[in-house]
């Protein structure tokens, strides 16, 4: 198959450098891992500063993406191999079998049938789906997904039963397909960086210390509690709540760059639980407060209220109390005092890891910290540098004029 | 009413046929509007029921967010979707109410397929040729990218050379991994500047402003006044990468700024260490950060790149003073992402001095050399009094196009804001009759600036789409754009280059330009037989798409158009509409509900924004949650765009309410045209007086801001209104 531009990567940077492309009128293929489009922003509850949800923006992004006969979409696709060949580049994609075709009507009849639960890896295995599911509520494609691990297979069957289309089929095989491309724009993301690997911080030895990414899902109306905020260990919803920032990033031993995103989504997170919770106490550890540009005003208004407590200091140590609540100490660096409080919730605003660093593309060269570094291929998004939303949309919108300059130059028409 | 013929595809299949009476609704089709019924148990794996079909064609199977590929028609039709999965089957319960309100949308939707016309395409000649405005770093790069993909670039700049900022400085920040190293400014620059004085795409005019800029996107006439000469050339699209302002250090009283040549800010630092001065016996040095900025007294947001650019100058004082002693005070230190390692540069030179700290107080006794500085912070391993030969103050980024054009309902809460746009720009002065002081002087009705969000960046949804400035065509960049360091302004000038080309290439088709509804194709008319020059659609269009000719009527400017129809909700005397899209359409809808005999049962409308709310409303239904079924939804382009004399229709019509779900408005607007919700609210204010003369309860009327997430609550927020109106019972204008 040939295409003027392959876009790696469908989170948000992806889509709209392919969307942008498409709109200019150049065949565009885009190919995402998941089985849905749209990557880390459609596990966010809201975006910072305005507190609104990614879906709104999403939405007309992915309203674009229907109405673009030049643009070809994959899912379930993993580029495992690039290479260039005279003036084209050649990706090698391993497509997974989905189970279930574009004659699925999203009716809803063979979940019903399904008596088989699967852990909901898009919620972060805090709850269970069945092993046939749609990945969420705003999925798109809008088709339902089979789990191979779980699924019982042809001697089951149930699903089959019960569909009315003829969309499923348990026999489908994973195959793998070669495009061609005249430029490739690489926008494959981030994955939040292992927060086991900062031991003393007791995630995953400790219930109720969460990560950021997985407090957005906690918080999410369509997340494993309806959108209630409720400690794992016993369902309660905590009335304190820790934030530790750095939790990885600034750090030798981690990650040694900023993440610059964690500040400003912590502060969204202690905005929007003040609003779920108006008596909820909360404090910050912090080293400093990015909240650059004009996120400024953001982070004013949360220091407006009182019930916040900022303390500037590096959390050295989380224990975990008999009440399972937690322990969060630190050196306070504006008094020079060492610090602690007990606190029921502790979410850790863990950093921004390139996608590569557990699963590089062959043929991409990145540099020491992951980042794709630039050898003809173009890159966007946090696979180029960390960013937020704002700035992987500006960056996908750069990365696409580069494609549109070599295709120009190349003769490609439109 | 168009004259091609109907065609209506209805899909039994997901229960759709168990629920609902197929046959009555072919029957409706048939009999009520002579329409050609084709029915389906799975339409769309029928893909060749839609093959040979034409005209006006009415598909009544799933939401209209589903299965687009499926369900296109050729460009000789016009496509019509009746929701009856999710909007009825999937949200409702008893059959009965069910089958009246499957009736209804098929009536709804045949009576506004049939009412559109064929969208005609613009076909004018126009430009592709991109402008320019700013030779600084951003207008720079902006043009030798956009050259680059072979478009032909003019550059605009007011000063007599190119380079901007930049040339002032000695170095700048690292650009590149490892992101330890400073990089010399004038070879970085003059790089640069040579590769656009080379390209035979690019011509440059110097010592310039923009004498006015008229016209839309495709087809802008500018005029570029130069000091012997003017020209008139015509662009497709505008960069306006006219940079920043320094802050003016002298208003924060504390920091004495003027009073002592040894308290200077970043920017005269950056001369002084470009022109290779060696601070003759000064050997201590104090930056203070953020000297304005995150200060509600002066600049309120951050600048964010005056913390690394004053580690940037401490380590190059260092280096040219060997014995210095450098204090750095802030207060928190922004060095972004990569720029840690850059951070940390600073933080191994045992001569610079980090700490979180205010100076509270800068004093020195005349004639004496060096500054007593007071300082306020927490734990200082030097003590709070510190003595220094030099105080740097770093002042803050403004944007160029600051205070140019205060939008007040974007930023209500900063109190009175001037309302000039509301002062129409003459377009009969004539184009030398411009104000010195404006950049762009856009001959627009709204003015002659870009519309800014709160703190004078031309912005509006930064997060989604950034670039959308509310003037169609023309994008900022770089510093006039948000506060950035250069290796941002570069990414950001290729952004908007980007955007540039994309709307020269857009406008070429005559599509409409800038999210959400990029890539469509209809138009408006006005009739000017009915237009009594009123000039609510040049005032309201949020994106200055109508200007007024010198009679003032209106004149519209397809290619600025954004399509939401906010203009169409204005006008007092419904002389706007689209092709697709009219308050006729509208009514026609209303008309076809078919109003109950019974007076225990309700029939209210809810006009639904079709970029949130609607799909909210399909998100819920995906969860089977059910809401009333007295109720008939309408999607909406905007909520801006239900015109008022709708509400009076419904009502006398016998509708018992109407409900209007749009996005939620204030400084933290979700709306796509940043003012439809709000606008409507305004106009429902109105409403709700008329209706109380009318001796009807005003609360009939009910606008909600719906944010998509929000589908778990909006079955809830519609039962809420139908038993507040149950309340005061149905219309008294009921049958009459």
């Amino acid at each position: 198959m040939n295409t003027d531009v392959l876009v790696v990567g469908g989170g948000i940077a992806g889509i709209t450098a392919a969307v942008e492309a498409a709109e200019i009128g150049y065949n565009v293929t885009l190919v995402e891992k998941n089985f849905y489009l749209g990557g880390r922003v459609v596990q966010f509850y809201k975006y910072f500063p305005k507190l609104c949800p990614p879906q709104c923006g999403l939405e007309i992004l992915l309203r674009r993406a229907k109405n673009l006969r030049n643009l070809t979409i994959y899912t379930g696709a993993e580029v495992k191999n690039v290479s260039k060949g005279g003036s084209d580049y050649t990706a090698e994609i391993t497509l997974s079998p989905r189970f279930v075709n574009d004659r699925c009507t999203s009716c809803g009849k063979c979940v019903e049938a399904c008596d088989v639960s699967r852990e909901n890896d898009f919620n972060f295995g805090m709850d269970t789906t069945k092993a046939i599911y749609l990945p969420h509520q705003y999925a798109f494609p809008n088709r339902y997904v089979i789990d191979q691990r779980n699924c019982k297979g042809v001697e089951c069957s149930k699903c089959v039963e019960a569909c009315a289309y003829g969309a499923i089929d348990l026999t489908e095989k994973g195959k793998n397909i070669t495009i061609d491309a005249r430029a490739v724009i690489i926008s494959t993301g981030w994955k939040q960086y292992d927060a086991e690997k900062i031991h003393y911080l007791g995630f995953g030895k400790f219930k109720n210390v969460v990560t950021n990414l997985m407090m957005e899902r906690i918080a999410s109306p369509n997340g494993p509690f309806s959108g209630r905020i409720v400690r794992r260990s016993d369902g309660k919803e905590p009335k304190s709540v820790a934030f530790v920032q750095c939790a990885g990033s600034r750090d030798e031993n981690n990650l040694k760059y900023c993440s610059q995103v964690c500040c400003l989504a912590t502060i969204k997170q202690a905005n929007y639980l003040k609003t779920l919770y108006p008596e909820i106490k909360i404090q910050i550890f912090y080293i400093d407060l990015r909240a650059y540009g004009i996120y400024e005003h953001f982070l004013k208004r949360l220091e407006s209220d009182r019930s916040v407590e900022f303390i500037r200091g590096k959390v050295s140590k989380i224990d975990e109390l008999g009440n399972d609540n937690l322990l969060v100490q630190a050196e306070d660096t504006l008094s020079g005092t060492k610090v602690g409080r007990e606190v029921e919730f502790v979410v850790l605003a863990t950093g921004m890891e390139p996608s590569s660093v557990a699963s590089g593309i062959k043929g991409v060269s990145y540099d020491e910290n992951g980042f794709v570094s630039d050898d003809g291929l173009f890159s966007c998004g946090v696979a180029h540098k960390v960013g937020d939303v704002s700035q992987s949309n500006q960056d996908a919108e750069a990365a696409t004029l580069s494609a549109i300059q070599l295709l120009r130059n190349s003769g490609v028409r439109k | 009413m168009n004259e091609m013929k109907l065609n209506v595809l209805i899909c039994s299949g997901c229960d759709i046929g168990k629920k609902l009476d197929i046959e009555k609704l072919k029957g409706i089709a048939e009999r009520e509007f002579k329409g050609e019924v084709s029915i389906s148990s799975e339409l769309c794996n029928s893909p060749e029921l839609l093959r040979n079909v034409h005209g006006n064609v009415v598909i009544a199977a799933c939401s209209p967010r589903e299965k687009q590929a499926n369900f296109s028609v050729e460009n000789d039709s016009i496509l019509e979707r009746v929701n009856l999965r999710e909007g009825i089957i999937w949200s409702h319960q008893s059959n009965e109410a069910m089958q009246s309100m499957a009736e209804d949308y098929l009536r709804m939707g045949i009576n506004s397929v049939m009412r559109k016309s064929l969208a005609t395409l613009i076909d004018e000649e126009i430009s592709k040729d991109i402008l320019v405005i700013g030779g600084g770093i951003t207008g720079i790069t902006a043009a030798l990218e956009a050259a680059k993909a072979n478009y032909n670039v003019f550059l605009v700049e007011k000063e007599g050379k190119l380079g901007g900022k930049v040339a002032e400085y000695g170095r700048i920040l690292p650009v590149k991994s490892p992101y330890r190293d400073t990089v010399d400014a004038s070879s970085f620059i003059n790089e640069r500047i040579a590769r656009l004085k080379e390209d035979s795409r690019i011509k440059t005019f110097l010592s310039s402003s923009i004498g006015s800029i008229s016209g839309q996107p495709g087809m802008f006439d500018v005029q570029i006044k130069s000091p012997s000469s003017e020209a008139i050339i015509r662009v497709g699209s505008i960069i306006v990468a006219t940079g920043w302002k320094p802050y003016d250090a002298s208003k924060i009283k504390k920091y004495k700024y003027g009073l002592n040549p040894d308290i200077i800010t970043t920017l005269e630092l950056e001369k002084l260490l470009k022109d290779g001065n060696s601070f003759a016996n000064q050997k201590t040095f104090a930056f203070v950060l953020c000297a304005g900025q995150r200060d509600d007294q002066n600049l309120p947001y951050c600048s964010s790149v005056c913390c690394a650019a004053s580690l940037k100058e401490a380590l190059q004082i260092r280096e040219r003073v060997r014995d210095s002693k450098v204090f750095i005070f802030y207060k928190d230190m922004r060095a972004l992402g990569v720029y840690e390692e850059f951070y940390k540069k600073a933080q191994e030179d045992s001569g610079i001095f980090l700490a979180k700290a205010d100076v509270d107080e800068i004093s020195w006794n005349d004639g004496e050399p060096g500054m007593e500085l007071k300082l306020n912070g927490g734990f200082l391993d030097f003590g709070t009094d510190i003595r220094v030969d030099k105080v740097v103050l770093a002042t803050g980024m403004i944007s160029s196009e600051f205070g140019m054009y205060n939008v007040k309902e974007e930023h209500p809460e900063n109190g009175p804001l001037s309302y000039s746009h509301l002062n129409p720009y003459k377009l009969s002065d004539g184009a030398t009759a411009t104000s010195g002081e404006h950049i762009l002087n856009l001959r627009y009705r709204q003015g002659p600036e870009l519309p800014t969000l709160m703190d004078g960046f031309p912005d509006s949804h930064y997060v989604c789409f950034p670039y959308e400035s509310r003037r169609t065509g023309i994008f900022a960049a770089g510093t006039a754009r948000s506060p950035s360091n250069v290796a941002t302004c570069e990414i950001d000038a290729k952004g908007a280059a980007l955007k540039a080309i994309q709307t020269v290439e857009l406008a070429d088709r005559g599509l409409i330009i800038g999210p959400p509804k990029v890539g469509e194709e209809d138009h408006l008319t006005i009739s000017l037989q009915r237009c009594t020059q009123c000039r609510r659609c040049t005032e309201e269009c949020p994106f200055g798409a109508i200007d007024e000719d010198a009679k003032t009527f209106p004149l519209y400017n397809p290619l600025r158009c954004r399509d939401c129809g906010i203009c169409m909700g204005a006008c007092p005397v419904q002389a706007i509409s689209f092709k697709q899209y009219s308050v006729d359409i509208l009514h026609s809808m209303i008309k076809s509900i078919k109003i109950p005999e019974e007076d225990d049962k309700l029939r209210i409308v809810v006009f639904a924004c079709e970029n949130d709310a609607y799909p909210a409303l399909d998100i819920a239904s995906r969860e089977r949650m059910k809401y009333s079924e007295e109720v008939r939804i309408i999607p909406v382009r905007c909520l801006g765009s239900v015109n008022s004399v709708l509400v009076a229709d419904s009502l006398s019509e016998g509708i018992d309410g109407l409900l209007f779900l749009g996005c939620k408005y204030g400084s933290d607007y979700q709306c796509h045209f940043v003012r439809g919700s709000e606008l409507e609210s305004q106009r429902l204010k109105a409403l709700k007086e008329t209706l109380d003369n009318l001796a009807l309860e005003p609360e009939r009327l009910r606008i909600e801001q719906i944010e998509l997430s929000d589908w778990s609550k909006v079955g809830n927020i519609i039962d809420g209104f139908v038993e507040s109106v149950r309340k005061f019972g149905p219309n008294p204008f009921r049958g009459l």
